[in-house]
């Protein structure tokens, strides 16, 4: 376990410039600033809901390399970032492309064949250590995980509670170089209003040394300064904001649009049938083969786009 | 499997995973026979239980045939009245809000360990599952932990290869010494009986064993012996009305096998 160093951390957000400016640039400027080779990547959402896909696709295109990936659940987007060279490690709870499709041959291959590690902890465990990152202290305490082997893996230590004298594990911060959250709505200096579940988003963002902010709708100052109450994440936490409809596709996004399952049965499909090697065809096809996210929707059709609008209806009602 | 006299492996561990659901509970499930299970005891004896879901959600009302295929996403969200953040939903468990909870398995082990991690070493494993999420967050501070898994030899082990969930560890005293003073498994279902732990070694204890079956046909389905009941007790098949409302649950089959 490498040691948390609590200082540097700290240092790295009280040397960031936390002046109200604006901050909306474009995906490809967005992520070629903030995303390095060698980076600690979180993603917010939860395996496929709010998934911000654009920004994945924009890592892929700009193919960087040796990125270490944090989330909580993971699926489809591991595949894709493991199948194009970018990804290293992955530090998440789960990881499998959701239950229809069983579990994921890409990460299989690559973990199996030790071409990429999977360091696995518990979901609150992924949840502590963004939020001892976001509450600026280098760890915090829980019973969860206590006598598993997740624990031994991980090395993880214990302390006497000093007031009860209980016994509880310390969860290590952990602080990703750069987050990537999608919002419904961000302003342009960076306040990200979510509608739906919040997954890990707030703790991710704060626990980050950087965040990139994509959300379906850039709305002016005046629109927060009547809804500060729906802000989740202060602009001070965010760096880039971009807007980018759809960004979340093919997962869902909460109000807006249902996931779009038979894109992620076509891409299963081809996995299904060639493995490493079909994950592969679709990223030429559908991400590396077009210049950007918006030609990546206009390739699926608007027609899809639509049906997943009605169909979150369908679900909800 | 439309006659209700006949049903598959899964129907009949999702009937009797429901019939050892208590009413007026709070019941953390993951999808998959867990939900549909929490679903059929909703329609039967339990129409008060509220199910919560990892993803950040409190008593959702699930559509037939709108079955999730994840705990967070909006057909396990329907109609919940709290979608809270997700750490906020297993702060609630720790607290002690949350009563019930159903997990599977890949491995369970005597003393009720749980593998959902890589069968082989970890470092190099020969399958790499999905890994905990949270069950072992579940495991490790739920007040009652169901195990519901199908009764296979290669699932109940003598040693799970990877303990993603703590049961009661080595047994005896062993879980409390490791720290982990809340909670504790409850059952163990399987669509052949239902176990639980004995109270001094926590040993899994076969406690019922399905009609039409002999003692002898459980224990050579599992790797170790576990303890015997004195008094082991009968349980009845799948009623027609359980068949029939599990099926109207999830009438395109995607988690019934």
């Amino acid at each position: 376990m490498t040691l948390v160093d609590v200082k540097l951390n700290r240092r790295k957000i009280e040397e960031k410039d936390k002046s109200l400016r604006p901050k909306v640039m474009t995906l490809k400027e967005a992520v070629s600033r903030f995303v390095f080779d060698g980076a600690v990547v979180a993603l917010g959402g939860c395996l496929y809901s709010r998934t911000p896909m654009a920004a994945v696709h924009e890592v892929l295109r700009q193919g960087f390399k040796n990125l270490t990936l944090v989330r909580n659940l993971a699926g489809y987007e591991v595949d894709l970032l493991l199948a194009s060279g970018c990804l290293k490690k992955l530090v998440a709870s789960w990881c499998a492309p959701g239950y229809a499709w069983g579990m994921s041959k890409v990460l299989r291959h690559y973990v199996e064949n030790r071409l990429a590690e999977f360091e696995e902890w518990s979901h609150l465990g992924i949840g502590l250590r963004l939020t001892a990152a976001a509450m600026g202290i280098p760890s915090i305490p829980t019973f969860s995980m206590l006598g598993s082997d997740i624990e031994k893996n991980n090395g993880l230590k214990h302390v006497e509670c000093p007031y009860s004298g209980v016994k509880m594990l310390m969860v290590p911060a952990l602080y990703p170089d750069v987050a990537v959250i999608h919002g419904s709505r961000v302003d342009v200096y960076g306040n990200i209003q979510i509608d739906g579940y919040v997954h890990m988003d707030r703790e991710m963002a704060l626990a980050a040394g950087r965040v990139i902010a994509t959300a379906e709708e850039v709305v002016n100052e005046e629109f927060t300064r009547h809804s500060g109450d729906r802000t989740l994440i202060p602009y001070f936490c965010v760096d880039a904001v971009v807007e980018q409809p759809f960004g979340a596709y093919p997962s869902e996004c909460w109000n807006l649009y249902d996931t779009d399952f038979s894109h992620m049965n076509l891409y299963q499909k081809k996995v299904e049938e060639k493995g490493v090697e079909g994950a592969r065809e679709y990223i030429q096809e559908y991400i590396t083969g077009v210049d950007s996210f918006t030609q990546f929707l206009e390739k699926t059709g608007l027609e899809k786009l639509f049906k997943n609008r009605r169909s979150f209806r369908d679900v909800i009602e | 499997m439309s006659s209700s006299n006949q049903y598959s492996r899964s129907e009949l561990l999702a009937v009797l995973t429901a019939r050892a659901i208590e009413d007026r509970k709070t019941l953390f499930v993951g999808v998959g026979i867990p939900m549909l299970a929490a679903a059929l005891a909703q329609r039967l004896h339990a129409p008060n239980i509220v199910i919560v879901f990892e993803g950040g959600i409190i008593a959702p009302q699930i559509k037939p045939s709108y079955l999730p295929l994840s705990t967070n996403e909006v057909r396990a969200a329907r109609r919940a009245l709290v979608l809270p953040p997700i750490c906020d939903v297993f702060f609630y468990q720790q607290r002690g809000y949350i009563d019930f909870a159903i997990i599977g398995g890949a491995q369970v082990d005597m003393y009720g360990n749980v593998n959902t991690s890589v069968i082989g070493e970890y470092s190099s494993p020969k399958v790499r599952l999905p890994g905990s999420g949270g069950a072992n967050d579940i495991a490790s501070t739920c007040s009652n932990i169901i195990i519901s898994t199908l009764h296979e030899r290669r699932r109940f082990v003598k040693k799970v290869d990877f303990i993603t969930s703590p049961g009661y560890l080595s047994g005896n005293r062993s879980r409390e010494q490791a720290g982990l003073i809340f909670g504790k498994p409850f059952k163990v279902v399987t669509d052949m009986a239902v176990m639980s732990f004995d109270d001094e070694t926590k040993t899994m204890k076969v406690d019922a064993v399905l009609r039409g079956l002999n003692i002898e046909t459980v224990l050579s389905n599992m790797d170790f012996r576990p303890v015997i009941s004195k008094d082991v007790e009968t349980i009845e098949p799948p009623t027609e009305e359980e068949l029939m409302l599990l099926r109207q649950i999830d009438p395109d089959r995607l988690m019934l096998k």
